[in-house]
């Protein structure tokens, strides 16, 4: 028996795993079974205290290559789950080889989209879906990364204030490029197509998903809004040289999007114009989710940091008309934390604090205290919204920190990868 | 099906890299092509490039007669095959199979006609209504072929597709692609370092180095008959052995000096490789294959001049045949040529036994009862020397 390991710190050195053996054959009290998607390899899960770790079994150059490129994402600050490390060399007690094993760590209050799709509506659910899928990939071609297999069962979803951003799982089949040619883009498009496609019509004969819905045009769909996404992002837009305002507008949808412009490039076309040109490595995600941390340090979802600090901003207004002087966004934002976030978080019980993100719990909040104040004519105050929020929804949710259930599908083994 | 066409394809990236130069070659109507060569080798860039993935920076692709060049991939009726396939759990194999054709809408007779059709070649005509969970692992992966067959495109492109299979299932899988390609005789453009996959799949095998492609042959000729030192160290399992050798023309005679040792060249052999004797006096690069090697005590009869005499280090009885490992002491072929064949360890490896002696490899019969450390004579089948210049890499023949 041998294994040669590597994690990173801050994490445990998994030593106590029985890894002489296939981890088909792994029947260890540390095992959990989290709802997940479909894989064509054998994935186990184990628990350590609050974390939960995925194991996926595959070759040992396979799973040193997939660990870089997953190391490589994260370091660039793409939403990918976080990679812990690897196992190779390893040999069962008769000497003989056995494929080596990536460890991830299990993304926190994430939902595969089969949970998805048993817990809402299909006409609910599909769309975010898309849209966050679909923002993944833009991210993701941006920064020159080929997924090759871009489907639903290699991300994972979290909520972000009414919807859902999607984070990649699986890079086995990925490529990172200086920059992607607009067929490597195509080519991942039409994959992305034909397994969406695919994975809606396995959910329909499962009947996980109403008959309603037409795969095909989910997988169209994708497409266009793939394309009218990257388009937003990266065509070039002329206007008058006099018109600056064009220019902070268009910067300004790019925030709105969820991207920042890091340098933009401007250049004369002649009769007083000015052309505008984005390349694809100029926006980079992550706009109001990087404002809020470096603001107030609370990691949360990018629509779920939007509709923050516009909270902040609201807030803000509130105490200099109230008190009579101009605050600074800093200290607008700390005591927001203090007066409004943190209070809403401390009122719902400790019990229940798993159900979902803080972040996103504030979200619904917000949004039912909306609810309840247009029903009532005035507002009812965050108390009252975080009392009823809790009894009416929260309490009759599911916990989403770890989705645990029977897997529905076994592990199926894979054809080919890229090299 | 299609002729594909590659006319002075040539690939430049932004850094001034040349991954493809000048890559011409006609892919028949039906024919199997296998590229090979090591990593970075442009093989893959110039499939891709086939493929539309990749942008062309010279040259022209050509398809059924249609300029590709600006053609997006999906607009090229082409089938990159294998790239990801996982199979769908509560759909039937031939749900799995047809999919696709249902999300390009097309009617339901036409894709019932095209999986009955492609589950009889791949032998799932029994299985249509299984789950995938019911199949053994060859059976899913021909339900993953089918996906691809189904969508009958002009062409496929596969780029290393078995390069994650275990060993087991990637001898099979290579007999099974091979047969369905054969049958179904699409153009296929098949790309592999492995060189055994090469010549036990395609009907002809383009080998490339460095953007450049040095040769396209049929396995055999390729084999047989390498154009230069890269061709001939890449091709064949085990490698073809090489070491620097003196030619010699005494009285007429052509004779080569392998450090102490001597081969004597019959007039025949000479006649094949005439511009052998325009070496007489200088060294060049004999190589031989680890077959044209035999036991001289079981070969009796071979010439006395024709053969070599070594001490064995290794012997390893594989069942059909005996490898048996040696050194010769003479230098071996160091030029960058013969180098690139071989990964960094064994460049590594070869250079350190360079001092001592140069490691070959012979292939006796299965009743060979050749132990370590001992001495061996071998017969040399001189019909199938191989010489190359030192300075260009190149045969000597003609």
């Amino acid at each position: 028996m041998s294994f040669r390991l590597t994690t990173r710190p801050g994490h445990p050195t998994f030593v106590d795993l029985p890894w002489e053996m296939p981890l088909a054959s792994w029947d260890i009290p540390r095992l959990v079974a989290p709802v997940r998607g479909i894989s064509r390899h054998v994935v186990r899960f184990v628990a350590y205290g609050g974390a939960m770790y995925a194991l996926k079994e595959l070759p040992d150059p396979i799973a040193l290559r997939e660990h870089s490129l997953l190391r490589a994402l994260g370091d660039d600050g793409a939403p990918v789950v976080e990679v812990i490390g690897t196992v190779t060399g390893r040999r069962d007690e008769a000497d003989d080889e056995l494929e080596g094993v990536l460890i991830t760590r299990h993304l926190e209050f994430s939902l595969p989209y089969r949970a998805l799709f048993a817990r809402q509506a299909t006409e609910q659910v599909w769309e975010p879906m898309l849209d966050g899928l679909v923002e993944l990939l833009v991210r993701l071609h941006l920064g020159g990364f080929f997924w090759g297999d871009c489907s639903l069962s290699n991300a994972l979803f979290r909520r972000d204030a009414g919807e859902l951003s999607a984070w990649l799982v699986d890079a086995e089949t990925a490529e990172l490029h200086a920059q992607l040619s607009d067929g490597q883009r195509a080519w991942d498009l039409e994959i992305a197509m034909g397994n969406v496609g695919g994975e809606l019509l396995d959910l329909q004969a499962a009947g996980e998903v109403s008959d309603d819905l037409d795969p095909g045009e989910v997988a169209d769909e994708l497409m266009g809004r793939y394309q009218n996404l990257w388009s937003e992002l990266t065509s070039d837009l002329v206007f008058p040289s006099w018109d600056d305002h064009a220019l902070h507008q268009r910067v300004r949808r790019l925030n709105e999007l969820g991207f920042d412009v890091r340098e933009l490039e401007l250049e004369s076309v002649g009769h007083g114009e000015l052309r505008l040109h984005l390349t694809t490595r100029v926006v980079e995600p992550g706009h109001h989710h990087r404002r809020l941390l470096a603001l107030i340090g609370i990691d949360a979802q990018e629509n779920q940091a939007r509709r923050m600090l516009n909270d902040i901003r609201r807030f803000r207004a509130h105490l200099e008309r109230r008190d009579g002087m101009v605050l600074s966004e800093q200290v607008a934002a700390l005591r927001w934390m203090v007066d409004s976030f943190e209070p809403t978080i401390t009122r719902v019980p400790e019990s229940l604090r798993a159900k979902l993100q803080p972040a996103e719990v504030f979200h619904q909040v917000l949004e039912h205290r909306w609810f309840l104040s247009e029903q009532a004519g005035a507002d009812v105050g965050t108390e009252a919204a975080v009392d009823d929020y809790v009894a009416s929804i929260l309490a009759g949710l599911p916990d989403e920190r770890a989705v645990l259930g029977s897997p529905p599908t076994g592990s199926i083994p894979r054809i080919s990868s890229s090299r | 099906m299609a002729i594909v066409e590659l006319e002075h394809l040539t690939k430049v990236y932004d850094n001034g890299f040349k991954a493809v130069n000048d890559l011409n070659l006609t892919i028949g109507d039906g024919e199997f092509l296998v590229l090979v060569g090591p990593s970075g080798c442009g093989k893959s860039t110039a499939l891709r490039m086939v493929a539309g993935l990749e942008d062309i920076s010279g040259g022209e692709i050509i398809i059924d007669g249609t300029v590709m060049n600006d053609v997006p991939s999906r607009d090229r009726d082409v089938a990159m095959v294998f790239q990801s396939y996982a199979l769908y759990p509560h759909m039937t194999v031939g749900e799995n199979i047809g999919f696709g054709l249902k999300l390009r809408k097309m009617p339901k007779l036409e894709i019932n006609r095209r999986v009955t059709e492609a589950a009889a070649m791949l032998g799932l005509d029994e299985l249509l209504d299984r789950r995938p969970k019911a199949l053994s692992g060859g059976q899913r992966q021909r339900v993953a072929m089918g996906r691809a067959i189904v969508r009958q495109p002009k062409a496929f492109l596969m780029d290393e597709p078995l390069s994650n299979l275990d060993a087991k299932l990637r001898v099979q899988m290579r007999g099974e692609i091979a047969r369905l390609q054969h049958e179904m005789n699409v153009t296929t453009i098949y790309v592999t370092h492995d060189q055994v996959e090469a010549m036990t799949m395609g009907d002809r095998v383009a080998v490339m180095r460095r953007g450049v492609l040095l040769q396209v042959a049929g396995p055999q000729d390729l084999y047989d008959n390498p154009v230069n030192l890269f061709v001939a160290g890449f091709m064949g399992s085990p490698p073809m052995n090489m070491c620097e050798a003196k030619v010699e023309v005494i009285g007429g005679e052509v004779w080569v000096r392998i450090g102490e040792q001597r081969l004597h060249v019959d007039a025949e052999d000479v006649a094949a490789r005439p511009r052998l004797r325009e070496y007489d006096g200088r060294i060049v690069a004999m190589g031989v294959r680890a077959e044209d090697l035999s036991d001289a005590s079981v070969a009796t009869s071979a010439p006395m001049d024709r053969r070599l005499r070594a001490k064995a280090f290794i012997t390893e009885a594989l069942g059909s045949e005996v490898m048996v490992h040696f050194t010769l002491d003479v230098a071996a072929v160091n030029s960058e040529l013969a180098l690139d064949t071989a990964s960094l360890e064994a460049q590594k490896e070869l250079l350190a036994t360079s001092l001592t002696g140069t490691p070959w490899v012979a292939s006796f019969g299965p009743r060979a009862r050749v132990r370590p450390g001992q001495d061996i004579e071998m017969a040399v089948d001189t019909r199938n020397l191989h010489f190359f210049d030192l300075e260009t890499g190149l045969t000597i023949k003609g």
